[in-house]
C-alpha cells in the first residue's frame, strides 16, 4: 500500500509526518535539526530515499543537510563523519554550505548591487537559502533559491554550489528591490517536458523564465499590475509570492502576488488575473491538484498589513475552472478566532489516487486532507511556526 | 594542546562532546586555532567565520581567560594560557533575540 512522508521546516527544526495511502494515522518524528531555522525540506524524484535540507542560523549561517535514507540519518554533504577532510587533490572538504556570487569575468557580469529599500544600491550579500528544488532526473542535481536573490546548482549532491550567474546579470538585476521578507529567490519549477526550461520567481522582483537551461534569462511579467510600484506594469519589481504548474501541462503557470491571482496560458509570455469572487486577493500560497490540472488552492490572507485570515475564519479556497470561481473549503479548519498565516512554501499535494492536500500555519498547525480539500484534520497541532510542507507520495 | 569550547549547536555539527583538543603550531592565533579547528572539522567551514572574507560572524564572539578577545586582529597572539592549554578558547554565540 503506499504512503506518503510530509517533511515540514519549521523556525526550530525539521518534522517528518508519515501515514498510509488512508491518510488518517500519522506518526510524528522530530525534530530534527533542533533550534535551527528550518526554511526548505525536499526529496528527489528521482530518489525519493535522497532528501535536501537548508537549515540556518543568524549566529551561524548556512548548512545544507542530505539524507540517503529516507531521513533516517543525515549528513552534510561532502563531510560525513569518519571520512578524509580533504579530497584526494589535497583540497579541503566541507563547502556544502559555500554560497559564492559569481563575479567572474567570463560567467558572472560584474554585478555588484541591487537596490536598497532607499533606492540606494547595496552590494549583493548571501543571507540564506529559501528553496531548494532536486533535479526531475538526477539526484545529485539540486537547484538553490537564496536570499540575496540568486540561483544557485549543485551536481554533486551539494558538496558544492555555483551560481546561474546569468539571472542577475541579464540586465534588470541592479533594480530589484527586498521587499519586506527580503529579497529572495522562492520559487524555482523545473518544466518536466523541456529540460532547458526553468521558471523562477523574486521577492520583489517578479518571475523569470530561462530556455538554455540557465545561461540566458528574461523578466515574464507582463500582465502583472502592481500598485505598490512606481510603473504598476513594470517590466520587474512586482511582488511574486509563488508560482505552481502541473507536471502535465508545463506552459500553464498559476501565480499568487502580492495582491492578486494571476494565470498564464503561454508559460509566462503574459498574464491574466483570475482572483474572481475570492473574499481577498491577498496571499502566499497557491498549489495545483495532483491529477486535475484545472484545480487550483490558494489560502486568502486579510491584507499586506494584516497577515491572517478573513474574519478569523480560515479558509482554502479551490477553484475547479483554473480561476476566477472559488469556493471556500471550511470543514474541519477554525471558523472562528484563527489568526495564523500560511507562508509561500508551506503547501503541498500528493499524487495518490485522491488527492491529499497539506498546509502549515504560522501557528504551528499542519493539516492535511484526504479527500481534495473537502475536509481537513490536523496532523499535528504544536509546532513551531512552519515556514515549508513538502509531500513524498511512496510506493 | 590548545582546548576549544564550542558552541551546543557546533558541538553536533562536529559530532564531538566536550571541549575540542588540537594541536597547533605556533603562533597561536585566532586565525591559527580556527584553521586548525576548520581542517579537523570541515562542517564547521562558514558557520564561525565566513568562507571568503574569513571575517568572523556578527553573531559569533571569541572569550578567554575572562576576557572578550572578538575584535582582537585574527593573527594576533593569544593569551599564553590559552597557548599553554592553562585556559580554554571559548567559541560562544552572542546573546540575541531568537
Amino acid at each position: 500500500m503506499s504512503k506518503v512522508r510530509v517533511l515540514v521546516g519549521t523556525r526550530k527544526g525539521a518534522f517528518v509526518l508519515t501515514s498510509d495511502g488512508k491518510r488518517k494515522r500519522w506518526d510524528v518524528s522530530g525534530p530534527r535539526f533542533a533550534g535551527w531555522e528550518i526554511y526548505h525540506v525536499k526529496g528527489s524524484p528521482a530518489d525519493p530515499n535522497r532528501i535536501y535540507v537548508s537549515q540556518s542560523s543568524g549566529w551561524f549561517g548556512q548548512i545544507i543537510q542530505r539524507s540517503d535514507d529516507g531521513g533516517k540519518s543525515w549528513h552534510q554533504p561532502g563531510t560525513p563523519p569518519g571520512e578524509p577532510t580533504t579530497t584526494p587533490e589535497g583540497m579541503p572538504k566541507g563547502e556544502s554550505n559555500k554560497f559564492v556570487y559569481d563575479t567572474s569575468p567570463e560567467t558572472g557580469k560584474p554585478l555588484t548591487t541591487h537596490q536598497w529599500y532607499d533606492g540606494t544600491p547595496h552590494p549583493w550579500e548571501f543571507k540564506r537559502v529559501w528553496h531548494l528544488e532536486p533535479s526531475l532526473k538526477d539526484p545529485e542535481t539540486v537547484y538553490a533559491g537564496v536570499e540575496d536573490a540568486a540561483l544557485f546548482r549543485t551536481t554533486d549532491g551539494g558538496k558544492t554550489w555555483h551560481e546561474l550567474a546569468g539571472l542577475r546579470g541579464h540586465g534588470t538585476g541592479a533594480s530589484w528591490a527586498p521587499g519586506a521578507g527580503g529579497m529572495c529567490l522562492h520559487t524555482i519549477l523545473l518544466d518536466p517536458r523541456d529540460p532547458n526550461r526553468i521558471f523562477i520567481a523574486i521577492s520583489a522582483a517578479g518571475a523569470f523564465r530561462t530556455d538554455d537551461a540557465g545561461k540566458t534569462w528574461r523578466p515574464i511579467n507582463r500582465g502583472l499590475h502592481s500598485l505598490y510600484i512606481p510603473n504598476p506594469t513594470a517590466e520587474v519589481g512586482h511582488c511574486v509570492h509563488r508560482i505552481a504548474m502541473h507536471r502535465s501541462r508545463p506552459g500553464v503557470l498559476f501565480m499568487q502576488k502580492h495582491w492578486d491571482v494571476m494565470r498564464s496560458d503561454d508559460a509566462g509570455e503574459s498574464w491574466r488575473e483570475i482572483s474572481g469572487n475570492l473574499p481577498t486577493d491577498f496571499g502566499f500560497p497557491i498549489e495545483v491538484h495532483g491529477h486535475e490540472p484545472d484545480t487550483i488552492y490558494v489560502v486568502p490572507i486579510k491584507s499586506d498589513s494584516e497577515h491572517f485570515p478573513p474574519d478569523g475564519k480560515l479558509r482554502v479556497y479551490r477553484s475547479r475552472t483554473g480561476g476566477n470561481e472559488w469556493e471556500p473549503l471550511t470543514k474541519g479548519l477554525p471558523q472562528s478566532d484563527c489568526y495564523v498565516n500560511v507562508l509561500r512554501d508551506a503547501t503541498a499535494v500528493d499524487s495518490l489516487d485522491k488527492c491529499g492536500v497539506y498546509f502549515g500555519t504560522t501557528g504551528g498547525q499542519v493539516y492535511a486532507s484526504a479527500d481534495a480539500g473537502n475536509s481537513w484534520a490536523p496532523i499535528v497541532r504544536d509546532l513551531p511556526a512552519v515556514l515549508s510542507v513538502e509531500v513524498q507520495t511512496l510506493p | 594542546m590548545i582546548r576549544v569550547v564550542l558552541p551546543a549547536h557546533l558541538r553536533k555539527l562536529a559530532h564531538v562532546d566536550g571541549e575540542v583538543k588540537l594541536g597547533v603550531e605556533a603562533p597561536i592565533t585566532q586565525r591559527s586555532v580556527l584553521d586548525a579547528l576548520e581542517a579537523r572539522y570541515p562542517m564547521l567551514r562558514g558557520t564561525i567565520r565566513d568562507h571568503v572574507t574569513q571575517k568572523r560572524r556578527a553573531f559569533v564572539r571569541f572569550f578567554a581567560c575572562r576576557k572578550d578577545l572578538s575584535h582582537e586582529p585574527p593573527d594576533a597572539p593569544l593569551p599564553d594560557a590559552v597557548a599553554s592549554g592553562a585556559e580554554a578558547f571559548m567559541i560562544v554565540g552572542a546573546i540575541a533575540g531568537g
